[in-house]
Order: structure tokens, then C-alpha cells, then sequence
């Protein structure tokens, strides 16, 4: 089978280009990026059927090899399709993405962000747990049962480690909540 | 008349259904009357493939009368009639739950009742790839299944599923145009894409112009199977979508994948050097993908993580080319389809009842409705390989064939199985322990809907939310019976494992399919290790015994 140069040139081009749009932000460039990559996948499929030859519409004088092979171009055909309908397709989703947010860039995923924020301690899971361990904190003991408690003894002083720092246990379960240094914001919390 | 002359009707009557239902897209209950009942039948369809080709064998059609390997043909044999079966049952519970969330929510705007339209496509695109001989029909079958994804992921446009649709779309579109290239260099080197004859041909070429091809095809198919370099897009699109598709997606897409793998590293690339290469992929695959899942809150993206996971197993048994290891892959396919599935049904009903899907916010669900809990609990514990449930006994087999193999490589994968589903058992059990089993006082920032008063909302009618079902019969209807679908595979393993099994002989025997494509006098090559000249002759593979294949690969 020969090839032709030409078109394997203008075929590594086109992937050259394809792949360096594919791998920008903006929607737009990523559009003509994947349409550069399905022209230069159909001129591959080009390729593999060699030169040029008749149109192979069957007559008993011509010696086979001298038609041109159509099975690649049918490939060609059916592949266009494809991409024409993505192509519609992707135009549809940069559309909507600039109704919704007035940009034409993929936005960063919330999700990734917050697993990646999430510090390793977690309160619940990996406090230490403190010599106390009765469900009612300590300070709020101190109103209805008779002033037998910790906090008859002035402060408390159970603390836990939380990450790389003390805490006092009563303050433990509030190192869950919104607000504190250890948890980050969720999304909700953004967008007040 | 022979059977297996109707498996065109296995895409045709779906095509029809989407043809069907978008005409019916003002009439929502003829809509799914059209959908469910087509989608039924063609269930019913699949089932007598599966029993003719239990009985009959292999069996080939010829499309429009073109022989092969000129035509396209549609091959019959019992992995593809049993992917067909489990695909189809599955996508059947899918669309009624999907129909009753529909149902359920009120579904007169129109981005839903695109749903059956699409979703029809979507089942018609799975089957064809499931049957189809010829390289570049596969290709078609895979860019109608994708396409119709396109739409379902982005259903309804909001503002996260259009970010998600975008990644999952671009990364779809680069793998498919890598399988294109590779067709158009299969095409070039071979100047055939009929698989049957390209299993011929293919082991013709010298092996390093085979490597560039087989490589090619795994990438693109590891891409669509999500196996672990290249399994990163999945997480970050599944999740948005909604619970219905999400599940759909995570059941048959990837296991497209695994599909179109099995038939790359059994009919065409038979006993090449890239099984090492493959087992290290799986390893990381099934290792990477678990600690992911450890990392997450959200229930679904946790599930997401587990998919890829899992998908390890079964590129596992499929590097050991041995008839255990193959026989185990294929039932671990079928098995996790189903599991798979029913998990994100089962966290679109959490997601109703709780009014979130992320553990940290919902709570108590065990008390709220205990129901809900049996059902995360079955296909939970099936997931992690908890005996006597089915997925035990898939890894159960992959371990066996790992041992029998008996390479370092191999029992580093038999350690890396074990800990991946001590590792899954750990991250369903942190689900269950906060979604399930904790107060639900204890849920950070809980929706409403959690907390209203549960006793008039454990039979699952209304809490907080007074014109919703939480949890309509018809949800809980399908994913119960995918559940006990899940179970019925536990159930009859035995048969199950034969048929596994039966169909892994036949694969890495090659010579049923080929004969079954090309007619009886076809030449079936013989299986080329690497130590041996692959120009070797062809005639040799008729005198070969059919049952010397497979062990020759279990020995390797």
C-alpha cells in the first residue's frame, strides 16, 4: 500500500492543533479542537484506502486494482455524520453554559474542591477521646443537677487534641459547625 | 427457522420504541406504555436468544444478505445473549423507576419527556455493541449509546450538569476518535474490520505493527471502561446526573466497555504480551479507585469511586486468559451490573427520603424507613463480597484463578482483590453507620424533609414536603426487584458459573465464533504465545482439540 505525504502532513497538523485546543479552557476552543481531531481522523481513514483511483462502479474491462477502495470513504461518511451531530450537540451545551453563567470556560468542580479542603481531622471520627465521657457537656450540667459537677471545681479542664492544636472537649462538638477553623465552607454557606 | 435470525429485533424494537414514544411525546401515559411494554418485549426476545444459543451454539446473521466479511453480521454466542439478557433486565427495572419518579414529580415539561426517547436509543445503541461482528459497527453502536448519553447526562440543563456533561462528553469523543484511528490502522494493516476475519488476519501481521493496534484498542476501550490511568472523567460526570441515569450509566455503560476489552483480548488479540501490562492497570485500578471512595461524602460520587474500583476485578480475569479467570470476569460482569444498579436506585430513594444524598446530612433513614434499609443493605453487603452473595462467589472465583496461576504478579492481585473489598466494606459501612444508623438529630445541615414528623412518613407518603411522594410504589416496586434480581443471582450461581464458564471456553477457543461468522471451512489460527513465530501457518488450528486452547492460556 503507498500513502500520500501530503495528506499525512496536513493529517499531523490537524491532531497538533486539535490536541493543543482540546487542552484549553475556553468551551469554544474546545469545540474547534474536537473538529480538528474528527477531520484529521477522517483524512487517517482517507489514507488507508491509498492513491486515488476510478470510481468503483463495477465494468468487466478494468482490472480491479485500478479502483479507488470505497469502503474507507463509507467509514468517512458515516464518522462525519457523527461528528456533526457532537459538534450540534457541543454548540448546545456552550450555549446553555453561557445563559447560566455568562462564560464560555468549564468551571471547576465543587465537589473536588471541598474533598480537597476537607482537612484529615475529623472531630467526630479522631478526637481523643476525653476522660468524660458522659452526652451531657459539663457546663450545662451545673442547673439542674445540685452542684455536684465538673464545673463546682471552677473550670473544666478535659481537653482533646484537635489536629494540631488543644481544645477544650466542651468546644469539641462546635468544631463541626460552620464558622470554626476546621471545617471548611460549604457551598451554602458561599453563597450568604 | 433459526433463532438467532431475530437478533436484529434486539436493536430494532428499541429504535422503534424511540421512534414510537417521541411521536407520543405529549402523551406521557402512552409514552410509557410504549416504552415499558417494547423494552419488555424485547427482554422476553433476549431471553429465547440466550436458550436457543444454550442449545444451538453460536450463531451468525447476516445483515441485508451481504456475506461476511463484506457485510455486517450480528454474532450470537452465549456471552453476548447473556450480556444482552442482564443489560436488558436491568435497563427495564431502570425505566420503571424512572417512569415512577416521573410519575411522582409530575413530568408535563418537556427536557423529561425526552427521557423515553432517549433512553430507548440508549438500550438500542448497548445491544447492538453487545452484538455486533464488525469493528466499525461497533464503533456506530458505541457513538449511538454515547450520543444518547449526551443528552441524559445533561437532562434538563442545570447549571452542575452541564459542567459535568461537558467533561464527560469531551473525554467520550477522544476516546471514540482513538478507536476510529485504531479501525482506520486495523483497516490498513488488515483491509478488513470484520472481527471474525480480522481474528484470522490480524494474527498474520509481525507482532510489533499487533502491539501498536492492540494497544491502541485497550486505550480506547480503557477509556470508556474507566480503568484506572483513565478512569478520572467518571467520577466527576456520573454524579450530577439524575438517580435513574446515574444508575443506568454506571450498570451498563462501563461494562460496554469491559465488553468490547473481553472481545479485543480474546477474538483478536489472543495470547499477546500485554497481559502483565493489564494486571498492573487492574491492580491499580481496583487499589486507586477504592481510596478514592474512602475520601468522599456523597453517596452517589462514593458509589462512582466503587464503580471503578470494581471494574479492576474484571480486568483482572480478563488478563489471566485462563478459562477460570475469564469464566469468573464474565459472571462478575453480570453480577455487578445488577449490584451496581441497584445501589444508585436505592440512593435516589435516600435522596428523596433524606433530601440529600451526602452522609453527612441525612441521618436515622434505618428508623425513618426500614424498608429503605433492607434495601441498601442487600446490594451493599453483595457489593463487598460478603459470602453467600453472588459478588463473594465472583471474586471467590477470580481469587481461585489468581492462585492457580500462581505468578508473583498474580498473587499481588489476589492481596490487592482481598483488600479492595475489605476497603469496600469499610466505605459502605461508613454510609450505613451515618445515613443509617445514626440519630437523625446528629445530620449536619439537614433538609427539611429529614427531620418532619417520621411517623406519618414511614410508610414513605408525606413529610415536609405535602404535594411529593417520598417514596412512590413503582421506585420502590423496580428497585426491589432489582434487589431480588441481585439475590436470584446468589441463588443460581451454579448455573450461572456454568454458563460463565461455557462461554469463556468458547471465547478463548475462538474457532466456534469464527466458523459460526465465515462458515464452517474458515482456518482458525492457533493461539500465537509470544515464544512462537506468529507467521505461523493457519491450517495448523483445525487439527487443534478445542478443549487444548484455554489451558494453553491457563498455563502461560
Amino acid at each position: 500500500m503507498s500513502v500520500n505525504l501530503t495528506l499525512l502532513t496536513v493529517m499531523g497538523a490537524l491532531y497538533a492543533c486539535a490536541i493543543y485546543l482540546i487542552l484549553e479552557r475556553s468551551l469554544t476552543r474546545v469545540l474547534l479542537g474536537l473538529m480538528l481531531l474528527a477531520n484529521a481522523t477522517n483524512l487517517l481513514i482517507l489514507a488507508t484506502g491509498g492513491y486515488a483511483g476510478l470510481a468503483p462502479m463495477f465494468s468487466k474491462d478494468i482490472d480491479p486494482r485500478d479502483y479507488n477502495d470505497p469502503l474507507p470513504q463509507a467509514l468517512i461518511l458515516t464518522s462525519i455524520v457523527i461528528s456533526f451531530a457532537i459538534t450540534a450537540f457541543m454548540l448546545g451545551i456552550i450555549y446553555r453554559t453561557w445563559v447560566l453563567a455568562r462564560q464560555d470556560e468549564i468551571l471547576d468542580d465543587l465537589e473536588d474542591l471541598r474533598v480537597a479542603e476537607t482537612p484529615s481531622f475529623d472531630a467526630e471520627d479522631d478526637a481523643e477521646i476525653p476522660a468524660e465521657t458522659s452526652e451531657f457537656p459539663p457546663a450545662r450540667n451545673g442547673s439542674d443537677s445540685g452542684g455536684i459537677s465538673d464545673t463546682a471545681m471552677g473550670t473544666s479542664t478535659a481537653t482533646i487534641l484537635a489536629g494540631d492544636r488543644t481544645i477544650k472537649a466542651e468546644d469539641a462538638a462546635a468544631e463541626e459547625r460552620p464558622g470554626s477553623r476546621n471545617v471548611a465552607l460549604g457551598p451554602e454557606e458561599d453563597k450568604k | 427457522m433459526n433463532v438467532a435470525s431475530f437478533a436484529p429485533l434486539a436493536v430494532v424494537l428499541p429504535l422503534l420504541g424511540a421512534a414510537l414514544t417521541f411521536l407520543l411525546i405529549r402523551h406521557s401515559r402512552a409514552q410509557r406504555l410504549v416504552s415499558i411494554g417494547l423494552l419488555s418485549l424485547t427482554l422476553l426476545l433476549e431471553c429465547w436468544l440466550l436458550a436457543s444459543v444454550w442449545e444451538g451454539g453460536t450463531a451468525a446473521v447476516n445483515i441485508g444478505s451481504w456475506l461476511p466479511p463484506w457485510g455486517i453480521v450480528l454474532v450470537v454466542d452465549q456471552f453476548s445473549s447473556l450480556m444482552l439478557v442482564v443489560s436488558s433486565a436491568v435497563s427495564l427495572a431502570v425505566l420503571v423507576y424512572a417512569t415512577g419518579q416521573g410519575m411522582a414529580d409530575g413530568d408535563q415539561d418537556a427536557p423529561v419527556s425526552i427521557f423515553h426517547p432517549t433512553y430507548l436509543i440508549l438500550v438500542a445503541g448497548v445491544s447492538n455493541a453487545f452484538l455486533t461482528g464488525d469493528l466499525f459497527n461497533l464503533y456506530v453502536g458505541f457513538e449511538i449509546l454515547l450520543t444518547a448519553s449526551y443528552v441524559l447526562i445533561t437532562l434538563g440543563g442545570t447549571g452542575p450538569r452541564i459542567r459535568a456533561g461537558v467533561t464527560y462528553v469531551v473525554v467520550s469523543v477522544v476516546s471514540s476518535v482513538l478507536f476510529l484511528i485504531a479501525i482506520a490502522m486495523i483497516y490498513g494493516a488488515t483491509g478488513t474490520v470484520n472481527m471474525a476475519d480480522l481474528a484470522i488476519k490480524l494474527a498474520e501481521l509481525d507482532q510489533g505493527t499487533r502491539t501498536v493496534l492492540h494497544v491502541l484498542l485497550l486505550v480506547a476501550f480503557g477509556i470508556k471502561a474507566a480503568v484506572f490511568p483513565l478512569s478520572f472523567w467518571l467520577p466527576d460526570s456520573y454524579p450530577t446526573a439524575p438517580a435513574p441515569v446515574t444508575a443506568v450509566f454506571a450498570g451498563l455503560l462501563t461494562k460496554v466497555g469491559v465488553y468490547a476489552m473481553v472481545r479485543t483480548e480474546t477474538l483478536l488479540f489472543p495470547g499477546d504480551t500485554l497481559n502483565s501490562p493489564l494486571m498492573v492497570a487492574a491492580l491499580l485500578t481496583m487499589v486507586v479507585g477504592i481510596l478514592g471512595a474512602l475520601a468522599q461524602t456523597d453517596i452517589k460520587r462514593l458509589l462512582s469511586f466503587t464503580l471503578v474500583s470494581h471494574i479492576g476485578y474484571m480486568v483482572f480475569g480478563l488478563a489471566m486468559s485462563s478459562v477460570a479467570g475469564l469464566g469468573a470476569a464474565v459472571f462478575y460482569v453480570a453480577h455487578h451490573i445488577t449490584i451496581q444498579t441497584s445501589l444508585f436506585l436505592v440512593t435516589g430513594l435516600i435522596e428523596r427520603r433524606g433530601g440529600s444524598s451526602s452522609m453527612d446530612r441525612v441521618a436515622g433513614l434505618a428508623k425513618l424507613s426500614p424498608l429503605l434499609g433492607v434495601l441498601f443493605f442487600v446490594p451493599a453487603m453483595n457489593l463487598a463480597g460478603i459470602p453467600p452473595f453472588s459478588g463473594f462467589l465472583g471474586k471467590l472465583g477470580l481469587l481461585q484463578a489468581g492462585v492457580q496461576l500462581g505468578t508473583p504478579l498474580a498473587y499481588a492481585l489476589v492481596a490487592g482483590g482481598v483488600l479492595t473489598s475489605l476497603l469496600t466494606l469499610l466505605a459502605i459501612a461508613r454510609v450505613w453507620n451515618r445515613a443509617f444508623w445514626r440519630k437523625p438529630e446528629d445530620a449536619e445541615h439537614p433538609d427539611p424533609v429529614l427531620l418532619a414528623a417520621p411517623e406519618d412518613s414511614a410508610t414513605g407518603d408525606r413529610a415536609g414536603k405535602s404535594n411529593v411522594t417520598l417514596l412512590p410504589r413503582s421506585m420502590v416496586g423496580s428497585t426491589l426487584g432489582l434487589v431480588v434480581f441481585g439475590v436470584a443471582l446468589t441463588v443460581f450461581a451454579g448455573p450461572l458459573f456454568k454458563v460463565a464458564d461455557q462461554s469463556a471456553q468458547e471465547m478463548l477457543d475462538r474457532s466456534s465464533y469464527i466458523q459460526a461468522v465465515l462458515g464452517e471451512d474458515a482456518p482458525v489460527p492457533v493461539i500465537a504465545s509470544p515464544a512462537q513465530d506468529p507467521q505461523q501457518d493457519p491450517q495448523l488450528g483445525q487439527q487443534q482439540d478445542p478443549q487444548l486452547g484455554p489451558q494453553q492460556g491457563g498455563q502461560r
